[in-house]
């Protein structure tokens, strides 16, 4: 139910922007339909690819050592194991989001597949090299990456003490 | 979160995100986890068969399909947020003066910013450039990454449910602002150290 009314609400989005755009101008929101349709073709067989592979890579990920290191037992042990891991998965839209739920699956804890997540949406090093340099100042890009480093540890560390979710 | 679309670098920077650039067909990290997916699913077929290969294929192919008009709509609406917000008053509301009210700003323009890499780090760049000062662009860049809304919905929902996701989000609330205080406190040493360039 509640995923119809997320479909829902970003249809709802797309329309009043839509209609916003088409009122400012026949132009932009031509281009604007253009480019948000070429965007979501580029992106299909990357989409196909992290969605569908993930349950095989879900499927291989040894459950057995993923709950020992990862577990709700694993402690700021198993956050700091998740946090590197996170640093070192590669970028993309849903590489880091397959992973997580995998391990989830296979026994990890909420608070570190949390400081996993979190950590390769802030600071996946490959993501810095091929995205970030390029485009950023290197000095916004270091200065982002190290006010990122304690986030991880203080989401982990907030979900442990709340015992959310 | 960086989730969102993750495509092939651009060539070269663009102060806006109206202007797109060409992509290349194939990056690294498209081929990286090409070679991680096919790795892992000869694992499954020649370990557990071909009967769990097709089990799990069917069940990810009917997830790929439940994401589709996610995509599609998170795509659209990426577009066309692009042209319609006035990008020259956002210099204003988070330049150097602007404080911590500047970071509250950045922090919730960040979140409601969708689209990718492509279209966020140009603009923080070009924030940057017309005279944020660093915190706010750090929380700004922090705030897209965590609680960018079209990121959740579209990815991050679909994998994790609706109660984790709830959850982190709220848990990641306060992170934006505070990740901006600190860039305020680390940019003086890192200038001062390796100065001001590049």
């Amino acid at each position: 139910m509640t995923v119809y009314i997320v479909e829902a609400l970003l249809w709802i989005l797309v329309a009043g922007l839509g209609l916003a755009a088409a009122v400012k101008g026949r132009i932009l929101f031509r281009e604007g339909a253009r480019e948000g349709i070429t965007d979501f073709l580029r992106l299909l067989p990357k989409v196909l690819l992290g969605v569908v592979g993930s349950g095989y890579v879900a499927a291989v990920m040894p459950a057995d050592i993923t709950a020992q290191y990862l577990g709700p037992d694993s402690g700021f042990l198993g956050v700091g194991i998740a946090i590197l891991a996170g640093a070192f998965t590669p970028g993309g839209p849903v590489v880091g989001f397959s992973i997580g739920a995998a391990a989830i699956k296979s026994g990890a804890g909420a608070p570190q597949v949390m400081a996993y997540v979190t950590a390769w949406a802030l600071f996946a090093v490959q993501r810095f090299f091929l995205w970030e340099l390029p485009i950023m100042p290197a000095r916004l890009v270091w200065i982002r990456a190290l006010a990122s480093l304690p986030l991880p540890f203080l989401v982990a560390g907030a979900a442990m003490f709340l015992g959310k979710p | 979160m960086p989730s969102d679309p993750e495509p092939a670098p651009p060539p070269a920077p663009v102060p806006t995100g109206v202007k797109r650039r060409k992509r290349k067909p194939l990056d690294w990290s498209t081929a990286g986890i090409g070679i991680m997916v096919v790795a892992a699913a000869t694992t499954v077929y020649l370990r557990d068969g071909s009967e769990r290969f097709f089990d799990i294929f069917y069940h990810d192919l009917r997830l790929f399909l439940d994401v589709l008009l996610k995509v599609a709509a998170g795509c659209l609406i990426g577009a066309f947020l692009a042209r319609l917000l006035p990008r020259e008053m956002v210099g204003k509301w988070i330049g150097a003066e602007s404080g911590v009210l500047g970071l509250f700003i950045a922090t919730i323009l960040g979140a409601i910013l969708p689209g990718g890499p492509i279209t966020i780090y140009p603009v923080a760049s070009a924030l940057l450039f017309v005279g944020a000062d660093i915190g706010a662009t750090v929380a700004f860049i922090t705030s897209w990454t965590l609680l960018g809304y079209t990121r959740a919905l579209v990815w991050e929902i679909p994998f994790f449910g609706i109660d984790y996701v709830m959850w982190r989000t709220i848990l990641s609330l306060p992170l934006p602002v505070l990740a901006g205080v600190l860039a305020r406190v680390i940019a003086p040493i890192v200038t001062k150290r390796w100065g001001e360039a590049p």
